[in-house]
C-alpha cells in the first residue's frame, strides 16, 4: 500500500512538473536526538524517485530541483532505526531529521564504556563491567569491589563483607543502587550492603566525594551500580548464571530476562537464589556460617529519545549465620577464645543456620521519569522508597530463645529533581534538589534495650556542578552542594549513663520522663553540611593524561555514633556514642596520572585526606558487670589524616598473554593523639597473568596472586583481665594484627556456541589454591577462626 | 510544559505527605515504650546455711544498671567458721523489672545447658561439692555444699557458664559462655 501511494505521489508530482518550474532546494541535517550530535553517513531516500543522498561529516544533505509539493523521505543510519518523514516543500526548504541513535548501544562490544556516562570528570573513577561482575556471582558485593585498587574489605566472617575505600567505610561510603541511595543501616560495621551483585550490569567506584549529585557526605567514596542498558528494538533475551562451590557445599543461580520493543517499551525480570552451608577453613569447619539469600527485581518502562519513565522494584532477603564461636560472655571468654588456636565450638557440617545470625530484608521501589528539552537539557524526577528490616538473633536463654535481640525497621522516602544542561557547547551543567524523610522504629518486643533509638530524620539537599572544556587539552570542573539534616530522636538512656556523661547538667531540657532506672529524652539535632569539589584534567596527548582534584565533604554523625549505649553482643564489647558530636569534615586531594593506550597502560593515584572531627571508635577501658568484665569502646572525634597510593598497571605481553598489577597503600594517623588509626587496611598487592585465545573457543586461563602485608601501624588497645580459674591476670590481645599472607587463585573459562545465537560459558576456578591458613586484620572474626580454605568453583553461564 | 505541571504537582503532594507523617510522629501519644531487659542478671545471692544451725552467711553482687557504667556492689555478711559445712543455694535475679524476675528458675529448667563453677583463690581453704544435677546426672550447682576447712583468707568465685561441655573436669575444659562471674573476698576464722 505505501509503495502504491508513493507511486501515486510520484505521478502527481510528475503532473505538477509540467505545470510549474521545479527549482527548489531541500537541505537538512540528520542529528541524534539523545545528544544532538550530527550523524554523518546517514542515507536519505526520496520516496518514489529512489534518489538517495548521504549526509556529509556535518550531518548535512541536499536535494535539488524539487517542486512546491509534499514529498516522502526515508532516513536511515547504520546504528539507528529507520524512520519515514513527510515534508512540505515550499520554496527552498531546510529541515532537521532526528534519529534514535539507540541501536548502537545494543552492540555491547562497541559501546562498552560509552553506554554509561562517566560520573565525574576529574576524579579517580574505576569500573567493573558485566564480565568482571559475573566472576563474583557467587560472592558478595564487597568481594567484587575488592578486586579494584584502593578497595579493601571490612568483614564479619566471609559473607558479611563491606567495601573499604581508601581506608574508610560504612557511612563514609555511599552506595547508589540503580539510582537510589541505599539506606540499609549501613552505619554498622557488621551490616553488609543489601545489594545483589547479580542485578548490576556495571559498578563504578569514585574515590572521593566528587559525585555531588548523589550526596555530599561521601568522605570515603561513592559506589554506583547500574543495570545493563536495554536496547530500543524488538527483542527478547536472557542470561542464566550458576556457580557451584565446594567450600560451603552450595551454590548460586541467577537469571535475568529482558523484553524490549522498538516503540521504547521494555521490561526485565531478575532473580537470584543462593544457599551455602557451613564454610571451612583449611583445618576445621566454621560452624554456623551458612547463608540463604533470595533476591528478586522487576523493571518496566518506556524509553523514548526525548522522554521516558520507568518503575523498578527489588527485594533482597538474606539470612546469614555468624560463627558460633564468636559469641562470647565477656573479657574472660575473650581470653580463652583468643588464646585458643581453633574456634572453641566446632560442630559437624550443616546447612542449618542457628543463632547468632542475621535476617535482613530490603525492599526498594523506584519510579523515575525524564523529559528532554531541545537546546535546553534533560529534566528528571525520581521518587524512591526503601524499607529495611534487620533482625539479629543472639544466643539467648529461656522464653526468648527464638526471639530476635534486635528488630529495626528503617523506612526512607526520597524525592529528587535533577536537571542536566546541554545548551552551551563544551559546558555541562547539572543541578538538582532532593528531599528525604527517614523513620527508624526499634521493636520493643525484643526484650533487649534498643541499640538504635526511634527517630525521624529529614534531609534537604541542593547541588550544582559544572564542567567546561577549555580547549582540547584542558577540562575543569567544579561543584557545590548544601545539605540540611534534622533529626527528631526519642531515646531511653540508662540513668547512670546519662549522669556519668554529664548529660543531666548539659541537657536537662531534653528529658521527657523517667521510667525505673531509664530516662526518656527527645534530642532534636540540626546539621548544616557544605560540600564542594574543584578539579582539572589535562590531556598531554592521546596516550597520557593527568588530573588533580580537591573535594570538601561533610557528613553528619550517624545514629550509631550518636546514640550507641550498651553491650554489643556480636562484638562482646560495650559501645558508647556521644550526643554532642558535630559533623565530620574531610578535605581530600587526589592526583591521577594515566597512560591509557599502548601495550603498557597504567594509572598512578596518590591521595591525601585530612579529616576534622573524624569519628572513630576505640577501646577506652574495662567495665565490671555481674557477667564479668567487658571492654568499653567509645566513639570520639579526632583530627585524622589518611595518606595513600593506588596503582594499576596492565602489560600486554603478546596478543594472548597479559599481565596485570595492582597495589594499594593507605596510612592513617590520628593527629590528635599522635598515634596510628585503628583498623586501617594493610598494604595489598594483586598480580595476575592471563592467557586468552579467541581461536580455541575463547579459552581464558588466569593465575592470580593476592599478597596482604601485615599491618604494622596500629594503636595498642590491649587490656588485662583477671581470670578466676587460673587466678592470674591475663592480657587480652585485641590489637595485634595477624601475619602477612599470600593467596593464589586460578580461573578458567571456555565458550561454546549453540543454536540460535546462544552461548554457553563454562568456567572452572580454584580459590586459595594451596589451602593456606590465614587471618585478615579487617575481619572482625579474626580472633576466633582462620579464614576460608581452598574452594573449587564450577561456573556455567548461558546467554540466550 | 504539561509534564512540568505534573512534576510540580508531585513535589507538592510529596511535601504534603511528609508533613502529615511529621505531625503524627510528633504527637505525644506515640512515645516509644520502655524496654526492660528480659535476660539481664543484675543480682547474684548466695545463701550459706551452716549444717546443724548457726548464723547464715549471705554473699551478694548487685549491678542494677546492668552493663551501664556503675560497677556491681559486692557484699559479704560475715566470716565462715572453720570446720563447719554449709548448705549453699544460689539465687539469680533481674531487678530491673518490678517485681524482680527470678532467673534461677530458667537456669534450673535448662539445667543441661548451664553449670556453676566454684573457684578458690589466694589460699582460701574451702571444699565445694555439687548438690543438684541436670537430667543426665551432670553437675548444675545452684545447690551445693561448702566446707570451711582451716583458718585462711582468700577469694571465692562463682562462674555460671551457658552451654558448657558437659560433663567436664572444671572451667578449663567447660567452654561455653560466661553468664556470671562474681568474686567474693572471704575469711575463715
Amino acid at each position: 500500500m505505501p509503495r502504491f501511494c508513493a507511486l501515486l505521489l510520484l505521478l502527481f508530482c510528475n503532473t505538477i512538473v509540467y505545470s510549474q518550474t521545479c527549482t527548489n532546494t531541500f537541505t537538512g541535517t540528520v542529528i541524534d536526538l539523545h545528544d544532538n550530535s550530527l550523524l554523518a553517513g546517514a542515507t536519505v531516500i526520496l520516496a518514489g524517485s529512489e534518489t538517495a543522498v548521504q549526509t556529509d561529516i556535518n550531518g548535512e544533505f541536499t536535494f535539488n530541483n524539487l517542486c512546491n509539493s509534499t514529498y516522502s523521505f526515508q532516513v536511515s543510519h547504520p546504528f539507528c532505526a529507520t524512520k519515514g518523514y513527510t515534508v512540505l516543500i515550499d520554496g527552498d526548504t531546510n529541515k532537521t531529521f532526528k534519529l534514535e541513535h539507540h541501536l548502537e548501544e545494543l552492540n555491547q562490544v562497541i559501546i562498552e564504556g560509552n553506554a554509561f556516562a562517566s560520573k565525574t570528570q576529574t576524579s579517580n573513577e574505576q569500573t567493573l563491567n558485566t564480565k568482571d561482575l559475573e566472576a563474583f556471582s557467587s560472592g558478595s558485593f564487597g568481594d567484587a569491589l575488592n578486586s579494584l585498587s584502593g578497595v579493601s574489605t571490612l568483614s564479619t566472617g566471609n559473607v558479611i563483607v563491606k567495601p573499604v575505600v581508601n581506608g574508610l567505610h560504612s557511612s563514609r561510603v555511599l552506595i547508589i543502587n540503580n539510582g537510589v541511595r541505599m539506606e540499609d543501616q549501613e552505619w554498622g560495621s557488621e551490616h553488609a550492603p543489601n545489594v545483589d551483585i547479580n542485578s548490576s550490569g556495571r559498578v563504578t567506584l569514585i574515590k572521593g566525594a566528587n559525585a555531588l549529585q548523589f550526596g555530599g557526605d561521601a568522605v570515603g567514596g561513592v559506589i554506583v551500580t547500574e543495570a545493563s542498558k536495554i536496547p530500543v528494538k524488538d527483542t527478547l533475551y536472557g542470561k542464566t548464571l550458576s556457580t557451584l562451590s565446594s567450600n560451603g557445599r552450595g551454590g548460586v543461580i541467577s537469571s535475568k530476562l529482558t523484553k524490549s520493543f522498538e516503540s521504547g517499551w521494555f521490561t526485565s525480570l531478575q532473580g537470584t537464589f543462593k544457599k551455602y552451608g557451613d564454610f571451612e577453613s583449611p583445618d576445621y569447619i566454621l560452624s554456623n556460617t551458612g547463608i540463604l539469600e533470595r533476591n528478586f527485581s522487576v523493571n518496566a518502562g518506556l524509553n523514548r529519545f526525548d522522554y521516558g519513565f520507568d518503575v523498578y522494584y527489588s527485594l533482597f532477603k538474606n539470612e546469614i549465620g555468624i560463627l558460633r564461636a564468636s559469641h562470647l560472655g565477656g573479657a574472660q571468654d575473650q581470653v580463652r577464645a583468643i588464646q585458643s588456636n581453633e574456634p572453641l565450638i566446632i560442630n559437624d557440617f550443616t546447612y542449618d543456620i542457628n543463632s547468632p545470625k542475621q535476617d535482613v530484608t530490603h525492599h526498594l521501589f523506584r519510579a523515575k521519569a525524564f523529559k528532554k528539552f531541545t537546546n535546553l537539557g534533560k529534566l528528571s524526577l525520581q521518587y524512591d522508597y526503601q524499607f529495611n528490616n534487620r533482625l539479629e538473633f543472639d544466643v539467648r536463654r529461656g522464653d526468648d530463645k527464638d526471639n530476635a535481640s534486635l528488630d529495626l525497621d528503617l523506612k526512607t522516602h526520597t524525592i529528587k529533581l535533577d536537571f542536566e544542561s546541554s545548551s552551551i557547547p563544551d559546558f555541562n551543567i547539572k543541578a538538582g534538589i532532593s528531599g528525604r524523610h527517614q523513620n527508624n522504629f526499634a521493636n520493643p518486643d525484643t526484650g533487649v534495650r534498643r541499640l538504635i533509638p526511634d527517630y525521624d530524620a529529614y534531609n534537604l539537599g541542593v547541588y550544582g556542578t559544572g564542567s567546561y572544556n577549555l580547549n582540547s587539552k584542558w577540562l575543569i570542573d567544579a561543584g557545590v552542594r548544601f545539605d540540611y539534616t534534622y533529626m527528631d530522636v526519642f531515646k531511653y538512656y540508662r540513668q547512670s549513663l546519662w549522669e556519668s556523661r554529664g548529660y543531666d547538667i548539659l541537657f536537662p531540657e531534653l528529658v521527657i520522663q523517667t521510667v525505673g532506672n531509664q530516662i526518656l529524652v527527645n534530642p532534636e539535632l540540626h546539621f548544616n553540611n557544605m560540600s564542594a569539589t574543584v578539579g582539572t584534567l589535562y590531556e598531554f596527548n592521546e596516550d597520557y593524561n593527568a588530573s588533580f582534584n580537591y573535594a570538601l565533604a561533610s557528613r553528619a554523625p550517624n545514629p550509631s555514633e550518636l546514640f550507641s549505649e550498651g553491650l554489643h553482643h556480636s562484638a562482646s564489647r560495650i559501645e558508647l556514642g556521644d550526643l554532642r558530636f558535630t559533623s565530620e569534615i574531610s578535605q581530600k586531594i587526589g592526583l591521577n596520572f594515566s597512560k591509557t593506550k599502548g601495550i603498557f597502560r597504567y594509572t598512578i593515584n596518590p591521595f591525601l585526606n585530612h579529616i576534622k572531627d573524624f569519628i572513630v571508635i576505640e577501646p577506652t577501658g574495662v567495665q565490671q558487670t555481674v557477667r564479668g568484665s567487658f571492654q568499653v569502646w567509645e566513639y570520639r572525634q579526632a583530627r585524622a589524616q589518611l595518606l595513600g597510593l593506588d596503582l594499576d598497571a596492565t602489560l600486554d605481553l603478546s596478543d594472548k598473554w597479559q599481565f596485570k598489577h595492582q597495589f594499594s597503600l593507605v596510612k592513617g594517623y590520628d593527629l590528635t593523639r599522635e598515634d596510628a588509626l585503628i583498623n586501617m587496611p594493610p598494604v595489598n598487592t594483586q598480580n595476575a597473568i592471563t592467557y586468552t585465545n579467541s581461536k580455541i573457543k575463547n579459552l581464558k586461563l588466569e593465575l592470580q596472586s593476592d599478597y596482604n602485608f601485615r599491618q604494622n601501624e596500629f594503636p595498642n588497645t590491649n587490656f588485662d583481665v583477671f581470670v578466676a580459674e587460673t587466678q592470674t591476670s591475663e592480657k587480652v590481645d585485641v590489637s595485634t594484627p595477624p601475619a602477612a599472607y599470600h593467596l593464589l587463585n586460578f580461573k578458567s573459562s571456555i565458550d561454546f556456541n549453540i543454536k540460535n545465537n546462544s552461548i554457553i560459558t563454562v568456567g572452572l576456578g580454584v580459590d586459595n589454591l594451596f589451602n593456606t591458613s590465614y587471618r585478615n586484620y579487617l575481619n572482625r572474626l579474626r580472633y576466633y577462626a582462620d579464614d576460608l580454605g581452598r574452594n573449587f568453583l564450577l561456573n556455567l553461564k548461558i546467554n540466550y | 510544559m504539561k509534564n512540568l505541571k505534573h512534576i510540580y504537582a508531585l513535589i507538592i503532594l510529596s511535601i504534603v505527605f511528609t508533613s502529615c507523617s511529621n505531625d503524627d510522629d510528633n504527637s505525644s501519644t506515640t512515645l516509644p515504650a520502655v524496654v526492660n531487659e528480659e535476660e539481664v542478671i543484675t543480682t547474684l545471692n548466695v545463701r550459706l546455711e551452716p549444717v546443724g544451725g548457726g548464723t547464715v552467711i549471705t554473699l551478694q553482687t548487685r549491678d542494677l544498671d546492668g552493663d551501664g557504667p556503675n560497677p556491681p556492689a559486692v557484699t559479704v555478711s560475715g566470716n565462715l567458721q572453720n570446720g563447719i559445712t554449709y548448705n549453699g543455694s544460689i539465687e539469680l535475679l533481674n531487678e530491673t523489672v518490678d517485681p524482680a524476675d527470678d532467673i534461677t528458675v530458667e537456669v534450673e529448667e535448662e539445667a543441661d545447658e548451664h553449670q556453676f563453677f566454684f573457684t578458690t583463690g589466694n589460699n582460701l581453704d574451702v571444699t565445694t561439692t555439687y548438690e543438684n544435677f541436670d537430667n543426665n546426672g551432670n553437675n548444675l550447682g545452684t545447690e551445693f555444699s561448702l566446707t570451711a576447712n582451716t583458718i585462711s583468707t582468700g577469694t571465692l568465685t562463682f562462674t555460671l557458664r551457658h552451654e558448657p561441655t558437659k560433663p567436664n573436669t572444671g572451667l578449663a575444659d567447660a567452654g561455653g559462655e560466661t553468664d556470671i562471674s562474681a568474686t567474693f573476698n572471704l575469711e575463715i576464722q
